[in-house]
């Protein structure tokens, strides 16, 4: 079933706020908006509150105050319009396991009013696409990690869904189930025009799959933009040179009047600075040392990670907010 | 209709669950067998008792050990809701536009068809040991049908438990303490004439009795028809009750998540 044409945002949250009982403050007057046909990522260590977030998007639990709407529905006066538009693949596998495959999809097709050669034809079409169609009629019970995976994504655009909610989907699994499923996400955005919520804890996929995330920390969005805007914003690359023997005095004397050379440390045998562009002041930097006549072991540029936002944002290293 | 679709849906899953893992049924059909074989030869004897009338004790024994037969299956009915909860399969539900009620209602249907099929095996037995049903055929069906009614109101209390405690152990516990002391303050062993007098009045107010009387009476050779209305009636009052009951744990258990 398809609503109306909607061209406004997929999700909008608006100051939400969550306390559990014994005064647990999950949320704390978090806002986002996910533009429609994105993968947005909603990115924070454990307990940030990402999954209480999806909790109140996908109407299962309400929050104290703020509002909040899905493909155009409001999650409380709503509920049956947003259940009807979305999808959510949640950190479990949820299918039933004493069921196959193929009845899971039905069941999950039925009662989103599916029926008859429609959702025959569906439910064949997605097992077709995520590789079980040969496991179809086997029990859940009996399937591998990664196939319950697949069949729990399956399960959640059987009613083509506008939205979907993938809360931590890679949590637990190896790292070639983990890039299976991040090649399937990719797929689907591309292929099906749909808007993407993703909760995750790790940088790498946030980074790897988002066009636009928010990092939660303690309840509160503390961050938001493009990974790529949030990265430039720390203004360069990190260059860090190895030497063969230390020369602290000449090196500050070779380095200093090299242009776009910032915050130059310089500890025994390493130093580390920062560039606007990595790659184009390093001949520079190695140029600049040589004339010095200070030799150089090695020499690598990084790109700023996610990380180091993380850092700059929250003022705590992401393992060590995992902790 | 909607509501009825979806409880058809769940309904059909669990029962087919049910059907993949049949030495569960067979399981809770044994203990009742037993008590009809032990307790039908160890008491023989009880029969020569003033209040038991010409009948054999067999005969006397077999619809309460119908109904303790849908008691011991029904009580369990909520440990798949607390395994479905632990396994977010009831959240999964929950997002989607499921009604709600269907997804308790579903199970509790369930557990009465699966008490109709036991309670039909049981009549076998008792037949083929020696108990008869004078009622007939439309006294058996109304022994089934108050054992299904019964049944369903211990499911929608054991899947509200569920909800509640949402702890195997706690649930265990609760209905290891209901089920036993309910079967013996009851009809289901000794007359009412022969039970001490406090015993008869709790039994006046154990549901597990009032089904008993119904479908023993049911299956006499003359039957109160008033007793058996009034009794089913009642039992589908304690039905309506335990509903509500299911519907508030539902709501508190939305609540916590």
């Amino acid at each position: 079933m398809k609503t109306s044409v909607d061209h406004g945002p997929a999700i909008e949250a608006d100051r939400l706020v969550k306390t559990y009982p014994g005064d647990v403050r999950a949320l704390d007057g978090l806002s986002l908006t996910v533009p429609a046909g994105t993968i947005f990522a909603l990115l924070g260590p454990n307990g940030a509150g990402k999954s209480t977030t999806v909790r109140i998007l996908t109407t299962l639990s309400r929050a104290d105050s703020g509002t909040a709407r899905v493909a155009g529905h409001d999650v409380v006066r709503e509920a049956g319009g947003v259940r009807r538009a979305i999808g959510c693949v949640g950190q479990r596998s949820a299918g039933d396991r004493e069921a196959t495959g193929r009845e899971n999809l039905r069941l999950q097709g039925q009662l989103h009013g599916m029926r008859g050669r429609d959702l025959g034809a569906r439910v064949d079409e997605l097992l077709e696409q995520i590789g079980l169609s040969e496991a179809a009629d086997r029990l859940v019970r009996t399937y591998s990690g990664g196939m319950e995976r697949r069949l729990d994504v399956a399960m959640a655009l059987v009613h083509r869904p506008q939205v979907l909610f993938l809360d931590e989907p890679t949590t637990g699994l190896d790292p070639e189930v983990r890039a299976d499923m991040w090649r399937e996400i990719e797929r689907l955005t591309r292929e099906h025009g749909l808007s993407i919520l993703l909760t995750t804890h790790y940088l790498d996929e946030a980074d790897r799959l988002a066009s636009q995330l928010a990092i939660v920390d303690r309840g509160r969005v503390v961050a938001g933009g493009a990974p790529e805007h949030l990265k430039a914003e720390l203004r360069g690359d990190a260059i860090n040179v190895e030497l063969t023997y230390t020369a602290n005095g000449a090196v500050h004397a070779a380095l200093d009047p090299v242009p776009g050379i910032r915050e130059l440390v310089v500890d025994g045998t390493s130093l580390r600075a920062r560039a606007d562009e990595g790659a184009r002041a390093v001949p520079l930097v190695l140029a600049a040392l040589e004339a010095g006549g200070i030799d150089v072991a090695s020499v690598t540029v990084a790109r700023p990670s996610l990380d180091d936002v993380y850092l700059r944002h929250t003022g705590r290293s992401f393992e060590e907010a995992e902790r | 209709m909607n509501a009825l679709r979806h409880i058809g849906y769940m309904t059909v899953r669990d029962l087919r669950a049910l059907w993949r893992q049949p030495w569960y049924v067979v399981a809770t059909l044994v203990q009742p067998v037993i008590w009809l074989l032990l307790f039908g030869e160890l008491f023989k004897r009880v029969a020569d008792l003033p209040g038991f009338g010409d009948e054999s004790y067999i005969a006397y024994l077999a619809p309460g050990v119908v109904i303790m037969s849908a008691l011991f299956s029904s009580g369990w009915n909520g440990m798949a809701t607390i395994e479905e909860i632990n396994r977010g399969v009831t959240d999964r539900l929950l997002v989607s536009p499921v009604r709600r009620g269907a997804v308790i209602a579903g199970r509790v249907v369930q557990s009465a068809i699966v008490i109709v099929i036991q309670s039909v095996i049981m009549v076998g037995i008792a037949l083929a040991v020696g108990a008869t049903f004078p009622g007939g055929v439309v006294g058996v069906l109304v022994l089934i049908l108050v054992s299904a009614l019964l049944g369903a109101c211990f499911a929608t209390l054991s899947n509200s438990l569920a909800l509640m405690t949402r702890q195997e152990e706690s649930l265990i516990g609760a209905v290891t303490l209901l089920v036993l002391p309910l079967t013996f303050l009851s009809t289901a062993l000794m007359t009412s004439d022969l039970l001490p007098g406090w015993m008869k009045t709790v039994s006046d107010v154990n549901p597990v009795d009032w089904a008993i009387e119904a479908g023993r009476s049911a299956t006499a050779a003359s039957t109160d028809w008033a007793l058996v209305a009034r009794d089913a009636g009642l039992l589908a009052l304690l039905l309506a009750v335990c509903a509500t009951l299911a519907a508030q744990a539902f709501r508190s258990y939305q609540r916590s998540i």
